[in-house]
C-alpha cells in the first residue's frame, strides 16, 4: 500500500493554516500536501489540531488564514457542499447515517436521483448497490441502517463518501469503533482506493494502523506541524516523540501528597457496549483510589476511560458487572443516585449536557445534587442554602455578580467550578473527573489543577481522565493507562514517562 | 446527522466563552419583569373590551363572573404548568374534568352519597387518572402526548359510557355553594387584611435575609414598590368583587390553589427538581435525583387539581354532563405557554399560568359579551396563542 511516490502534482496542498477562536489558536501554521494514490497519516495528540483541520478541509470552518489548493487551485470553501463539489469526502468520528433510512436512502441522503422531484428508487438502488460492490460489500441497500453495527455503517460511510465521487477521502479516527475483523475489511478496501488514485488523510491514534497503512505522516501538536515523514523512515518511538515532545511545564503545583488509606477499590470492572452485543467497553478492570491521591486514566479516545467512570457512578448504559467497594465495604451501586450516597461525585465530560442546568442560578446548581441535605427535607430554605453555598463560591473563586447569576452565561471555567462546587457541596469523598479542563482557557485551567491538588490534599480520593498527557503527568500520583477496555499500564508518578504511557496508549506495549 | 454535527461543532467552539461583565444595571426585580409585562397585557386586554362594550366588561356584575369562570381554567393551568415544566404536556384534562365531575355527580344520584364522599370519589378518580398516565410517561415510557391524546379519548369514552349519555343533576346543596356561593363582604375584607399583611411581612422578612446573607439589600423605592404593586392589585381585587356580591367561593379555592402552587414550585425540593428535569434532564439524573418518580408526581397533582376544577365546574352548572370539559385542555395550555411556559421544558412559573388563564377567559368573556361570532373567536384566539409565543421566542433569541 505504501506506493511509488508520484510525479503527479499534489491533489491537495494546505499552507500555513490559521484558524483561532477567540481566546485559543487552534491552527498555528499547518502544512500538509496529499498526492494521489497515497494514505497519509495524520497524528497528534488530542486537541493537537486534527479536528479544527478536516473541519477547514470539510467547509465547516469557512473563517481561517492560509491556502487550500485543490490540484493546484486555490480554493476556499463556503461550506460543506462547496467542499464536497471540490472532491473532498470526509467521514467524520462521530457516525452520521440516518439510522431509520437504508443503507441506499442514507448513501444518497439530499441527492437523490430525482425526476421533478419524485424519486427514482429503482436507480437509486441499482447505484448503490453497484458502489457498495465496488467497495467489496455484502450488503443489501434496502437494509436499514440502524440494523447494521457500527462496522457496516462506518464503510457505508465512505459509501456515501465515495458517491460524491470524491478525490480526496478524509478518515477521522476510523476504527475507533471497529472490532479487528471489521478493521481488516476497511484497510482491503483502502488499499483499492489507493489504486484507483484517490488521495487518503488518514487520521488515527492507532499507530499500528499508522505504520501499516500510511506512506507519509505528519505530526501535530499544539496546533503546529512538528513535521511530515516517510513512514518508513521512522519508528514508532520517533513519532510518540514528536507528538508528546514537550517538558510539563510548571502550571503544575509542586506540592507532594501522601495517599492515606484505600476509600475506594474496583475490582473486575466489566463493561457491555450497549450498542453492539459482545463488545466489551470495559474489560475486566482493576484498581485502588486512596485517600489524598490524584489517580489518573490514561488513554486514547474509544479506550473506555469514561464508560468505566460511568459503571463505577452507576450511569453506564449497559451491563456492568464487578465488585465495588468504599472504605473496604462492598456496596451496590445502580443509579447515581446510589453513588452520590455512597459519597462518590462526578465532574463528567460535557457539563453542558450532563453537568449543568444552564436556565439556572449557580446556587440552584450547587445545591442540586444535595438540596435535602443542605435545605430541607421538602421545603426549601434559601438562607440555608445560600449559607452553605457561599464558602464554595468564594472558595473557588466562581467570576459572577452573585450566586443568583444564571450558569448558562458564565464563562467555561467559571462553569466548571459550578459543577465542582455541586460535588463538594454533596461532601463527596471520592471525585471522578472525565476532562476536567476541557474547552477552559489557559488561565482557568491553571486555577483548576490548583484546586484538583487542594482537594486531595484534604482528603479527597480524586479520580482523573484526561487526554492531555501532560496534564496526567503534571498532576496525579499514579497513572493508570488504557487500551482497547483494558488496563495495559499502571506507573507512579516519577516512573511514568511520556513515551512510555503513549506506548501503552497505542497498545505498543503492557507495562504493569 | 445534524445533530452530530452540532455536537460536534459545539465541542470544538467551546473556546468561544463571553467576557464577563462587572457591572450590573438596576432592572426589574429578578423575575417579576415577566409577571408584570403579563399584568399590562392584560390590563391593556381589559381596557379594550371595556371600550368596545361600553363599559359593560368591567362592571361589577361582569367581573365577579369572569373570576370566577377563571378559577376551572385556572386551577387546571396550575397543574398544568408543572407537568410542562418537566417538559411533558397533559392533553387528557378536557376530558378528566368531564370523568371527575360525573363521578361526584353519579355517586350523588345512585347512592345518594354526601359532600365529602362526592369530593373524595372525584378527587380519588382525578389521582388515579394523573397516575396511571404519569406511569405510562415516566415507567413505560410512552410520550407523554400520545398517552394523554389517549386519555382524551377513553375518559370522555368512559364519561359517556356511566352516564348512558346523560345529564346528573347535583343533588347536595352544599356541593353547590362550591360553585356558586359568595363569601361574605366582611369575610373578603378580612382575608385582604390579612393578605396584604402577608405581603409586607414576606417582603421585610425576605430583605432581612438578604442582609443575613450579605446580600445586596433592596433600595427603599425597591421595598415599596415590592409591597405596594400586590397590595394594590389584592385591594382593587376585593372592592371590585365586593361591590358586586362579594368573592365567589371558587375564587377562594382558586387563589388558595395557585399560592400553594407557587410555593410548592418555588419552595420545595419537588418544584425544584421539577425545573431541573425539564431544564437537564442528563444533568438531574448525574445529580441523582429520581426522574421517573417526579414526573409520576407531577401527573398526580394535576389529576387532582383537575377533579377539584371539575368540582367547581360541576358546581356552578349545578349538573355534570357527558361534554362538560371539552376543549379545556386547549385553555390550559394556552395559559401556561401565554404564561412563558416552554414545551421543551424547564421553563414556566405558577402566577405566569394563573394569569394566563385570565388573559383565555377574559378573551373568552368579552367577545361572548360583544356577542363575537364562536368562528371568529376560535380565530381570535388561535392567532393570539401563536403570537404570543412568537414575540417571545423573538424576545428570547434577541437576549
Amino acid at each position: 500500500m505504501k506506493g511509488t511516490l508520484a510525479t503527479r502534482p499534489p491533489l491537495l496542498e494546505m499552507r500555513n493554516i490559521v484558524k483561532s477562536f477567540p481566546g485559543v489558536r487552534a491552527l498555528d501554521g499547518v502544512s500538509l500536501e496529499l498526492y494521489p494514490g497515497e494514505i497519509h497519516a495524520l497524528a497528534g495528540e488530542n486537541g493537537a489540531g486534527k479536528s479544527t483541520l478536516i473541519k477547514v478541509l470539510a467547509g465547516v470552518y469557512t473563517e481561517y488564514e492560509g491556502d487550500v489548493c485543490i490540484a493546484g487551485v486555490a480554493q476556499r470553501f463556503g461550506s460543506v457542499r462547496k467542499s464536497e463539489e471540490a472532491g473532498i469526502a470526509v467521514v467524520f468520528q462521530e457516525l452520521s447515517l440516518v439510522p431509520e433510512l437504508t443503507v441506499g436512502e442514507n448513501i444518497f441522503l439530499g441527492r437523490e436521483p430525482a425526476h421533478f422531484g419524485v424519486v427514482r428508487w429503482d436507480e437509486l438502488y441499482a447505484k448503490a448497490s453497484h458502489l457498495l460492490r465496488e467497495l467489496g460489500l455484502d450488503l443489501d441497500p434496502r437494509t436499514r441502517a440502524g440494523k447494521l453495527g457500527t462496522g457496516k455503517q462506518q464503510l457505508v460511510e465512505i459509501a456515501k463518501a465515495l458517491s460524491h465521487n470524491a478525490r480526496i477521502l478524509v478518515l477521522d479516527e476510523p476504527t475507533a469503533a471497529l472490532t479487528d475483523a471489521e478493521a481488516e475489511v476497511l484497510f482491503t478496501i483502502l488499499g483499492k482506493l489507493c489504486h484507483q488514485g484517490i488521495g487518503i488523510i488518514y487520521v488515527s491514534h492507532r499507530l499500528q494502523e499508522v505504520f501499516r497503512l500510511s506512506r507519509r505522516v505528519t505530526v501535530l501538536r499544539d496546533g503546529r506541524t512538528v513535521g511530515t515523514e516517510l513512514t518508513s523512515q521512522m519508528n514508532e518511538q520517533q513519532v510518540i516523540t514528536k507528538m508528546v515532545g514537550r517538558e510539563v511545564s510548571q502550571v503544575f503545583p509542586a506540592t507532594r501528597r501522601t495517599p492515606g488509606e484505600v476509600v475506594l477499590a474496583a475490582r473486575h470492572i466489566t463493561a457491555e457496549d450497549p450498542i453492539v452485543r459482545g463488545k466489551l467497553a470495559v474489560n475486566d478492570v482493576s484498581f485502588t483510589a486512596h485517600r489524598g491521591e490524584v489517580v489518573g486514566i490514561a488513554g486514547l479516545m474509544g479506550s473506555g476511560r469514561t464508560e468505566l467512570l460511568m459503571s463505577l457512578f452507576g450511569s453506564f448504559p449497559g451491563k456492568v458487572a464487578g465488585e465495588i467497594a468504599i472504605d473496604g465495604r462492598r456496596v451496590a451501586i445502580k443509579s447515581p443516585a446510589d453513588a452520590i450516597a455512597h459519597g462518590i461525585g462526578f465532574v463528567t465530560e460535557d457539563r453542558k449536557r450532563s453537568g449543568l442546568v444552564l436556565d439556572q442560578t449557580i446556587l440552584a446548581n450547587i445545591t442540586l445534587a444535595s438540596l435535602a441535605r443542605v435545605s430541607g427535607r421538602f421545603v426549601t430554605n434559601e438562607s440555608r442554602e445560600i449559607a452553605a453555598s457561599r464558602p464554595l463560591f468564594e472558595d473557588l473563586r466562581i467570576k459572577a455578580t452573585s450566586l443568583f447569576a444564571v450558569t448558562g452565561t458564565l464563562s467555561g471555567g467559571n462553569q466548571q467550578k459550578v459543577v465542582l462546587a455541586k460535588w463538594l457541596m454533596n461532601q463527596a469523598r471520592v471525585l471522578f473527573l472525565d476532562e476536567p479542563t476541557r474547552g477552559i482557557d489557559v488561565g482557568a485551567k491553571q486555577e483548576i489543577y490548583g484546586m484538583i491538588d487542594k482537594l486531595a490534599q484534604s482528603g479527597l480520593a480524586v479520580v482523573m481522565v484526561s487526554s492531555e498527557l501532560t496534564e496526567v503527568l503534571g498532576l496525579c500520583d499514579r497513572i493508570l493507562v488504557l487500551y482497547q477496555g483494558r488496563i495495559t499500564g499502571e506507573f507512579a508518578r516519577d516512573r511514568a514517562t511520556p513515551d512510555a504511557v503513549m506506548a501503552c496508549a497505542t497498545g505498543q506495549l503492557a507495562h504493569a | 446527522m445534524s445533530g452530530n454535527m452540532n455536537g460536534a461543532l459545539a465541542t470544538s467552539a467551546l473556546p468561544v466563552e463571553p467576557a464577563q461583565t462587572g457591572k450590573r444595571r438596576w432592572r426589574f426585580p429578578a423575575g417579576a419583569a415577566r409577571a408584570y409585562t403579563m399584568v399590562g397585557a392584560l390590563a391593556l386586554l381589559w381596557i379594550i373590551f371595556a371600550i368596545v362594550t361600553n363599559g359593560i366588561f368591567l362592571e361589577a356584575r361582569n367581573f365577579s363572573n369572569l373570576i370566577r369562570q377563571a378559577a376551572v381554567t385556572g386551577i387546571i393551568s396550575v397543574g398544568m404548568v408543572m407537568v410542562i415544566i418537566t417538559g411533558q404536556i397533559d392533553l387528557s384534562v378536557g376530558s378528566l374534568v368531564g370523568l371527575t365531575g360525573m363521578a361526584a355527580a353519579l355517586v350523588q344520584s345512585y347512592w345518594h352519597w354526601g359532600l365529602v364522599p362526592s369530593l373524595l370519589a372525584a378527587v380519588l378518580v382525578g389521582l388515579m387518572v394523573g397516575g396511571l398516565q404519569g406511569w405510562l410517561t415516566s415507567y413505560v415510557r410512552i410520550p407523554s402526548f400520545i398517552v394523554t391524546l389517549g386519555g382524551l379519548l377513553v375518559w370522555r369514552g368512559v364519561t359517556k359510557g356511566i352516564s348512558h349519555g346523560g345529564t346528573y343533576p347535583v343533588e347536595v346543596q352544599s356541593f353547590r355553594d362550591l360553585g356558586q356561593a359568595y363569601l361574605g363582604r366582611a369575610t373578603g375584607t378580612g382575608l385582604l387584611v390579612i393578605a396584604v399583611a402577608a405581603v409586607i411581612w414576606s417582603v421585610i422578612h425576605r430583605n432581612s435575609m438578604r442582609k443575613r446573607h450579605g446580600l445586596e439589600q433592596w433600595s427603599l423605592a425597591g421595598i415599596l414598590f415590592r409591597i405596594i404593586v400586590p397590595s394594590a392589585l389584592a385591594i382593587g381585587f376585593v372592592l371590585a368583587l365586593n361591590s358586586y356580591a362579594g368573592v365567589p367561593v371558587p375564587v377562594l379555592i382558586f387563589v388558595a390553589v395557585a399560592l400553594a402552587g407557587a410555593f410548592v414550585t418555588e419552595n420545595t425540593l419537588f418544584g425544584r427538581y421539577l425545573y431541573a428535569i425539564g431544564g437537564n434532564p442528563e444533568a438531574a439524573r448525574f445529580s441523582g435525583i429520581n426522574l421517573r418518580a417526579q414526573v409520576l408526581t407531577a401527573f398526580c397533582v394535576l389529576g387532582v387539581l383537575t377533579a377539584i376544577a371539575a368540582i367547581i365546574y360541576t358546581a356552578r352548572v349545578g349538573s355534570a354532563g357527558p361534554d362538560a370539559g371539552a376543549l379545556l385542555e386547549l385553555d390550559a395550555i394556552a395559559a401556561c405557554v401565554i404564561g412563558g411556559a416552554s414545551l421543551a421544558g424547564g421553563r414556566g412559573t405558577v402566577l405566569g399560568a394563573c394569569l394566563g388563564a385570565l388573559f383565555m377567559v377574559s378573551l373568552d368573556n368579552g367577545m361572548s359579551l360583544k356577542n363575537v361570532p364562536d368562528f371568529v373567536q376560535d380565530i381570535i384566539k388561535g392567532g393570539i396563542l401563536v403570537t404570543a409565543v412568537g414575540l417571545d421566542v423573538m424576545g428570547k433569541r434577541r437576549e
